[in-house]
């Protein structure tokens, strides 16, 4: 678990290179102006909390989403909680049904403003499967989810087809 | 409160899917519907139990029918292009044996061995065999060497040349890596017990199954019928046998 690899490697430090040399505010100046990443953090969520407290998931989800990614990749463990599905199914943007796209897409977002390189979706699917699937380990009370679902009434039978 | 609406979020598309789970339905509150279709728990590892494979029936394949190959690449987000360096998980071959003229038509595709040649090539480690017999590339760890392309008897294997967009969340695959079937993993991780191409074929000329269970169809029929490996003089213990080659 977790051995360094050439490849990830490699993207820690251009990662590292990238703070370092011309600091956080470099992409959020080219996209005008550094604003904070809040709204779109705000924007796509589902439900009415995360897999984990969100001071936690700000600083560690890299490494709860590497472990998990081993777990499942090698073993087959397919946990729900740290699934990057998952959050993609949740934080999808209701604009453009995606996390990345624009600075106003929750990964996207925030990767901007950080100045971290994402590496993630050149590989995985930026975009839920079912419009409407929720992270069934997030609480969905509350009218943001009962918005969305009225919004997206018409995904719901994409739903059962996409569960068939 | 939240739990319960989750759950009949989900059980409504677990019904529709016609999933027979009865054992997973004394899963306790807080687990969806959706989750009790796995054949193992989702926080249990693959077990060295199991041996997935499969069974080919070349004398029920017929030639010119590519549906195991539409399957496939619908279920894996492959696009079908006509370029020769696309992917290609599965193809067809056609055979014929140039004496009697005998001719057999047959999907190949990624032989899940025993003792897989790309495996042992691979300097990073990325192309791996799973406990379950299913060999997988690790796209986190391939740097796209292509030595396993080279190594595999059976060209099995394909590089990605170009950028990819809108992949199936279960099949996540991208630029610069090197790529195979899966034995569809996500479906057996899911608990499908079933491979998108034998779901396809409706000649049902493959079967799937676990070959370590004396009780699955496919090890009884392994048991009672004759087939082969494809380059069984290679000694590397298929998990996919043929029938009528």
């Amino acid at each position: 678990m977790g051995i360094p690899t050439i490849k990830t490697m490699g993207t820690w430090l251009a990662s590292l290179a990238v703070v370092l040399a011309v600091g956080a505010s470099s992409l959020a100046v080219a996209d005008g102006g550094a604003k904070s990443p809040r709204e779109a953090m705000l924007e796509g969520v589902k439900g009415d909390k995360c897999v984990a407290p969100t001071d936690d998931m700000r600083r560690n989800h890299m490494k709860y989403l590497k472990h998990h990614r081993d777990e499942t990749m090698h073993q087959g463990i397919r946990t729900q909680q740290f699934s990057l599905k998952g959050c993609v199914e949740c934080h999808a943007s209701p604009k453009n049904n995606s996390v990345v796209g624009t600075n106003q897409n929750f990964c996207q977002g925030c990767h901007a403003y950080t100045g971290v390189k994402l590496d993630c979706f050149e590989c995985h699917a930026t975009k839920p499967k079912a419009t409407a699937a929720f992270h069934p380990i997030a609480g969905q009370t509350g009218g943001l989810a009962a918005n969305m679902r009225k919004e997206m009434g018409s995904a719901q039978s994409n739903v059962a087809g996409a569960a068939q | 409160m939240s739990e319960k609406q989750t759950t009949n979020e989900s059980r409504r598309g677990f019904v529709a899917g016609g999933v027979a789970a009865a054992a997973g339905l004394a899963i306790a509150p807080g687990v969806t519907l959706l989750d009790m279709a796995h054949a193992r728990p989702e926080n249990e590892a693959a077990s060295g139990k199991n041996r997935w494979g499969l069974l080919i029936d070349t004398t029920k394949c017929k030639t010119g029918c590519t549906d195991c190959v539409t399957a496939c690449f619908t279920e894996n987000g492959v696009k079908q292009g006509d370029k020769e360096t696309d992917p290609q998980w599965i193809r067809k071959v056609e055979l014929k044996d140039l004496h009697s003229n005998k001719t057999a038509s047959l999907p190949m595709m990624c032989q899940h061995c025993a003792h897989p040649p790309c495996v042992d090539v691979c300097p990073t480690g990325a192309s791996f065999k799973r406990v379950d017999g299913i060999v997988l590339v690790d796209r986190h760890i391939c740097i796209g060497c292509r030595y396993c392309m080279m190594a595999c008897p059976y060209k099995a294997r394909s590089f990605v040349h170009e950028p990819l967009t809108d992949q199936n969340p279960d099949v996540p695959r991208g630029m610069g890596c090197v790529e195979a079937c899966t034995l569809c993993v996500h479906k057996i991780d899911r608990g499908d017990n079933n491979t998108a191409c034998a779901e396809a074929c409706k000649e049902g000329a493959i079967l799937f199954g676990d070959l370590n269970d004396p009780e699955s169809e496919i090890a009884k029929r392994v048991a009672t019928y004759a087939s082969t490996q494809v380059r069984a003089d290679l000694g590397l213990n298929t998990g996919v046998r043929y029938q009528g080659i």
